[in-house]
């Protein structure tokens, strides 16, 4: 809205009847508490908008309301138990967090990992890719009105969660992995639930595009609401799908592969105005892809060990501390936190659900990192949102902030 | 793709003395600057049409307690997306003067980046429109990432620090 039309919203003068004075309509703004928990913020932050009538005037957001100090406490934790740190941020695609952090360990120790391993953890990233983009379109349906997609998509979600299970035993922060590899090997269980579930879930997907892609509500509710032109959005750091919607095709799994995507073949969605429609058709998209991806993954999984050489940081198998001196002291030295890392500084990306998620790591030598910083794409895109938002209504506000997947978990550390 | 030396050779070029502590950790080209010529050096980089080092990946900050003179350190990592080269650009700052120009009038993102350091560490960026904390309560008196904040009671003596690497 220009503030032309503003003006004339907020300042015509009904004409009186008969001969009183002409009634003076002032232009009062109302104040908006959009959160901390509000149903459709999906976690906890707190928009503070300027409305008037209908239409926002200006926004201002509050954030830090579950800000759990994860870098301060990073510096007094042996490089193991950050992880869990981790699994806490995105908590919509923890295994990528874990990944991430993994990677950026071992390139600090210049571990190289087999690639079993680094295939199996392809297969999991993707897997949390999916888990969170579907939440994400799914609860934009929710917020459009249109509750079934959702529930096609969530009962997916139940069926990932379950391979996570299978695969590292939790389900939401699932702490998958170890540094040099994973912590076990795929089983045939799970082997099996991958399969099922791509070629069950190909299905359900094309279900749930039937039902919006092409949707006159959804399509009168999403296009052209809560745009954002590429060299906006850049200035802002969008990055992930949010910035790929704004036709930008940055991708950090091509630009700087890392777990071998280079040996799969996949495109990169873009969109073209950055608008909440193109947002959800990107992740969408994305989908599809992450689908392209794990099927390519499991089908040349290499053979070969799961975990590389490197005593010092990986686990020995339980027999081996029972029956070998070497072993016991390893074990005894990692689960303390014993074990010295060298110095270094290393800044490590990867794709994470929402964008290219940074480690940035220095290390004195010590046993905990002497700096740890993560680069979170939801806290450094979420301060384009009073600008998506303002002159447009309430409810395409709520449609906005949920395209863009903000997780208070990630915003907040 | 722009080498290290090569993007290295011309900065030294361009900002002479202001330059220094050159290092490639990682393949990741680091450089430190003088706090007056960050931000020339942030929009050389920006707009000098064969870098086009030009997206803002993140800005932090890092305390070191024991290097006096250089005890705060402001780190700023910047992205070419055409080039597919990364920068990292510091800036040390005395603990007696914890000033440091804005970025946010060449990147919009930096805005929360430098909210997030001011608070964590307590560095203030002169010029910038909002400076606020952002993740911990305004009330609060002290900046938290700062070394001389140990994580656990420091009066306790069952945990010794040697035992956790510090």
């Amino acid at each position: 809205m220009t503030t032309d039309e503003l003006d004339i919203a907020t300042k015509t003068n009904v004409p009186a009847r008969n001969d009183e004075t002409p009634v003076q309509y002032v232009n009062e703004l109302t104040t908006l508490n959009l959160g901390p928990t509000h149903p459709a913020t999906h976690g906890i932050f707190q928009n503070i908008l300027q409305m008037d009538g209908e239409k926002i005037v200006s926004g201002e957001q509050t954030i830090g309301y579950i800000h759990r100090a994860f870098e301060k406490i990073a510096e007094r934790r042996p490089f193991y138990q950050i992880t869990t740190l981790t699994d806490r941020m995105n908590y919509c695609s923890s295994p990528i967090n874990n990944m991430g952090w993994h990677m950026t360990v071992e390139k600090l120790l210049g571990i190289e990992v087999p690639k079993r391993a680094q295939y199996i953890r392809v297969i999991m990233m993707e897997l949390a890719r999916i888990a969170d983009h579907l939440i994400c379109n799914g609860i934009l349906g929710v917020d459009t009105g249109a509750f079934t997609g959702f529930l096609y998509l969530f009962e997916e979600r139940e069926n990932i969660y379950e391979i996570y299970e299978e695969v590292c035993g939790a389900r939401l922060t699932t702490n998958m992995g170890r540094i040099g590899g994973m912590e076990r090997d795929l089983s045939p269980t799970a082997i099996r639930k991958i399969k099922e579930f791509l070629v069950r879930y190909p299905k359900v997907l094309r279900e749930f595009e039937n039902l919006f892609n092409r949707n006159r509500i959804f399509m009168d509710r999403t296009v052209d609401v809560g745009g954002i032109s590429a060299e906006r959005a850049l200035s802002y750091g969008f990055t992930g799908p949010n910035l790929r919607a704004a036709g930008v095709d940055y991708d950090v799994r091509v630009m700087n592969p890392y777990s071998s995507y280079q040996d799969f073949e996949f495109d990169i969605p873009v969109g073209q105005s950055g608008d909440t429609y193109d947002r959800f058709m990107v992740r969408n998209e994305e989908m599809w892809q992450s689908l392209r991806i794990i099927e390519q993954a499991i089908n040349n999984l290499p053979e070969g060990p799961y975990y590389a050489d490197a005593p010092q940081y990986y686990l020995p198998p339980k027999q081996e501390v029972y029956k070998n001196m070497e072993a016991l002291i390893y074990h005894f030295k990692i689960v303390m936190g014993e074990i010295d890392a060298p110095v270094g500084e290393v800044y490590h990306a990867v794709e994470g659900g929402n964008g290219e998620l940074g480690f940035y790591l220095i290390s004195d030598g010590g046993r905990a990192p002497y700096r740890l910083h993560f680069r979170r794409p939801c806290f450094i895109y979420y301060q384009a949102f009073p600008e998506m938002c303002v002159g447009s209504t309430l409810s395409d506000a709520i449609v906005t902030m949920s395209s863009l997947n903000v997780i208070a978990g990630e915003l907040d550390a | 793709m722009l080498s290290n030396e090569e993007v290295a050779q011309t900065i030294i070029q361009q900002f002479g003395d202001a330059v220094s502590d050159f290092d490639d950790p990682f393949d990741l080209l680091t450089v430190s600057v003088t706090r007056e010529q960050v931000i020339p050096l942030i929009q050389y980089l920006k707009e000098q049409p064969s870098y086009q080092i030009s997206f803002l990946t993140d800005i932090t900050g890092v305390h070191y307690p024991d290097s006096s003179g250089r005890e705060f350190c402001v780190v700023y990592h910047l992205h070419s997306f055409i080039n597919n080269f990364r920068v990292r650009v510091k800036v040390y700052l005395s603990k007696d003067d914890l000033h440091v120009p804005t970025a946010t009038k060449l990147y919009l993102s930096a805005n929360w980046m430098e909210r997030e350091t001011f608070d964590l560490f307590g560095i203030i960026f002169d010029g910038h429109p909002d400076l606020r904390r952002i993740l911990n309560m305004e009330e609060m008196d002290y900046h938290p990432m700062r070394k001389e904040y140990p994580l656990e009671d420091a009066t306790r003596e069952d945990k010794i620090d040697a035992l956790f690497g510090r």
